[in-house]
């Protein structure tokens, strides 16, 4: 893991994933996918998590599928989406238009795309790019084309990457077959955070897992340190804390799944709830590895940077608890470009 | 994975909104538990007693509905009730744990006299589990039944007893075979609460009302035919107790009602015209604890799908009282503070104080802090998780005057 990290994208693992058909997950059976839904995704990014494992996932084999589906033609959805399940293509998501000013966001002219995106989802060994438009449009750039330039952003977590991108007049392919397309961005970023959730949820049971296992080992005081209460209590609270999050990541993907009413709703509750959440079983559990859970040596903190990622990436908690109150009409409308769809004033 | 209601389920759902769309609006608002239900409660509790949301599957002939058991149904009801803010009738501890363990291991004539009123309400219980002595550690209980002919006698004190001062029965663990290892030693009885040489007395609370009061018990004379299983067995009548109560723990019905009223509170301008929702950190506080009771939600659910497919769900249950008392404790904690300096009073005895918001949130939260203590304190519950839920190993205990017993044992009756 850690070489691979080290490296960015590793095509030998990378094919692993697509031997157990890890990118054709969200891709529609019509297509060479499985068609599967966002529950089983989110039961796969689980056991990435608990992993740590150093590939593209949330953006790739969720975010960009749904992007397809819901904004490219017939003609491009049949080019692209079984070259996506078979993991030939990997597409990166530039979705930061939802958070900036529009002014700002990248803009398309005949078929030359120009501007800056920061905060690109797995952009490392990505052969294209899914960029939002200040217009609410969508543009499929090729990541190593002309005018493209990818600069890897430095994070806490090696083993996902997030990219700046600067694009100066690149050759792009719009899609605009999406009703509403800003519903539909919120929708991908739903699904994203969705992902990152249930990535953070089986980083945080791994952490768990072995701090339960060291605390039945070690011996200190002539006794296995896990009878101690003062352990005992904290690796309770931690399961106490982290369980629940599993129920919640199932009926948000559910919701997800079947588009319900409350499905945005959920997707900002459980991104901010398993973010919190999340650090504070990481905290616990290094902590119960005594030093050993400090060091490189041990590698718990692979899991701890995991978790770090999956909570400020595509929405801290602080910017989703926002969110849930303004869907919830308790607070005005979030600023034009940083509104959920269906929010009510 | 396909987490939709089936067909039948959703008939259900659907039956029980048109219920509350005909009959919600005449639901009586239940008291907070401080005293006996009335004319207007007992009314209300009948009729959903006949439409079978409460008591869904105790058999017709001994008063209830008769359906067959179904975990999702049961769920269904409960959180119609929930959304619409309708009282869903007694949950009692005569309604809940009493009559289904009787209905499981009770004499026919156990059943026949004590079930039809228990689950209408008309026949209140207390427990007599709890002593002085025996809190945590509960199989230790010494008050003593003898027997004696054809009754059993009784000598001995039990504590924290709720509602002993207005209920009409109680159902006591105590030792009748003194001489055996300390599980196998319990028996359980049922007795009226009128019989000769029973005194209760109340143990005031901070709550100032009375809920708690100890029992006494003085050549209590009770007949045989009282005891519920058979002499030694009253370890097992109240694991059989204790399953039904657990059916109902984790119930996030009150931490889903409880969330209601603290947005409306939150929502509603204060006398000093402050609506606490505009104050950000108000907000965010309610905002976390909204999707804890999201996730406890959805826990809940998938406990009672697990408990449907008879799978034994191990930690996942047994974080349910920690979690959910926290959450209670912290919910009520938030609408003292939206509510600013005005949330320093409480005025529980005066006639109108459960339309008095702050007197009723006050009171809450002081119950609440109560619930992390009662039945199993949250320290006990830790100990649970870690050597039931994790197997961490126990903590090394004294030998015990009585006969040792496997680890954990001794929590399980509380938990």
């Amino acid at each position: 893991m850690r070489a691979v990290a080290q490296r960015g994208f590793d095509m030998a693992l990378w094919r692993e994933l697509q031997a157990l058909g890890v990118p054709a997950l969200r891709v529609p059976e019509a297509h060479g996918g499985l068609g599967l839904g966002l529950l089983d995704a989110a039961v796969a990014a689980e056991a990435l998590g608990s992993g740590s494992v150093p590939a593209p996932f949330a953006g790739v084999a969720v975010m960009a599928p749904a992007w397809v589906k819901g904004a490219a033609s017939a003609t491009q959805q049949a080019e692209w989406l079984p070259r996506m399940a078979s993991g030939e293509m990997r597409v990166a998501i530039a979705l930061d238009a939802l958070e900036c000013a529009a002014a700002r966001a990248p803009s398309m002219s005949a078929h030359a795309l120009t501007g800056q995106v920061s905060g690109v989802l797995d952009a490392a060994g990505a052969t294209h790019c899914l960029v939002l438009l200040g217009d609410g449009r969508t543009a499929l750039v090729a990541a190593d084309g002309r005018g493209v330039s990818v600069q890897a952003q430095a994070n806490i977590d090696g083993t996902r990457s997030v990219a700046d991108i600067s694009i100066d007049a690149a050759p792009a392919v719009p899609l605009d077959t999406a009703a509403d397309p800003w519903a539909l961005a919120h929708r991908v970023r739903d699904a994203g955070r969705i992902a990152l959730a249930a990535d953070a949820i089986g980083a945080a049971q791994h952490m768990l897992d072995s701090a339960v296992a060291w605390a039945g080992e070690r011996v200190q005081f002539g006794r296995v340190i896990g009878s101690f209460q003062g352990l005992k209590h904290t690796l309770a609270e931690a399961v106490t804390l982290l369980e629940p999050c599993r129920a919640l990541l199932w009926q948000a993907a559910h919701a997800h799944d079947q588009n319900a009413d409350d499905a945005p709703l959920l997707a900002c509750h459980l991104k901010a709830h398993v973010g919190d959440v999340t650090r504070e079983v990481a905290r616990m559990t290094t902590e119960a590895h005594g030093g050993m859970g400090f060091t490189d040596l041990l590698g718990l903190h692979h899991w701890f940077k995991r978790c770090a990622f999956d909570r400020q990436f595509l929405g801290t908690p602080a910017q989703c608890r926002d969110e849930a109150a303004s869907l919830q009409g308790w607070i005005s409308p979030l600023p034009v470009a940083v509104r959920p769809t269906g929010a009510t004033a | 994975m396909d987490l939709s209601l089936s067909e039948k389920h959703q008939a259900l759902a659907d039956e029980v909104a048109q219920f509350l769309a005909r009959h919600g609006a005449r639901a009586p608002k239940p008291h907070a538990g401080h005293q006996p239900p009335d004319e207007r409660m007992l009314d209300w509790h009948a009729l959903l007693v006949e439409h079978g949301y409460s008591s869904r599957t105790v058999p017709r002939a001994y008063g209830g509905f008769g359906a067959a058991p179904d975990v999702l149904e049961g769920a269904i009801i409960a959180e119609g009730f929930a959304r619409a803010g309708v009282w869903q009738g007694f949950t009692n501890q005569g309604v809940r744990m009493v009559a289904p363990t009787l209905l499981e291991v009770g004499t026919e004539a156990q059943k026949r006299d004590y079930v039809r009123p228990t689950i209408l309400g008309r026949m209140l219980w207390c427990q007599g589990y709890s002593e002085p002595g025996a809190g945590s550690d509960l199989a230790s209980v010494q008050t003593r039944a003898v027997r004696d002919g054809d009754d059993y006698v009784i000598n001995g004190q039990k504590i924290w007893t709720s509602f002993a001062h207005y209920a009409h029965m109680i159902y006591v663990l105590c030792r009748t075979e003194p001489d055996r290892p300390k599980h196998a030693g319990l028996s359980y009885l049922v007795l009226s609460m009128k019989t000769p040489g029973i005194e209760v007395r109340p143990l005031p609370n901070m709550t100032g009302r009375r809920e708690f009061n100890e029992v006494f018990f003085t050549d209590v004379r009770v007949p045989a035919g009282q005891m519920v299983m058979g002499p030694g067995d009253g370890w097992k009548v109240a694991q059989v107790n204790l399953k039904h109560e657990r059916m109902k723990l984790g119930d996030p019905d009150k931490i889903v009602q409880r969330l209601h009223r603290l947005v409306t509170l939150m929502r509603t301008p204060q006398a000093d015209g402050r609506v606490a929702m505009q104050q950000p950190e108000l907000r965010a506080r309610l905002l976390q604890l909204q999707a804890e009771a999201a996730a406890l939600r959805a826990h809940h659910l998938r406990l009672l799908t697990e408990q449907a497919q008879d799978i034994d769900s191990g930690v996942k249950r047994l974080i349910v009282k920690l979690a959910g008392t926290g959450l209670l404790w912290r919910l009520s904690a938030l609408a003292i503070d939206a509510f600013g300096e005005p949330g320093l009073r409480y005025a529980p005895h005066v006639d109108a104080s459960d339309d008095d918001q702050v007197t009723v949130w006050n009171f809450d939260h002081m119950h609440d802090l109560g619930m992390l203590i009662g039945g199993g304190t949250s320290h006990i519950q830790k100990n649970i998780i870690a050597e039931r839920g994790l197997g961490l190993p126990p903590e090394p205990r004294a030998a015990s005057a009585l006969p040792a017993t496997t680890s954990g044992d001794h929590h399980r009756i509380r938990s």
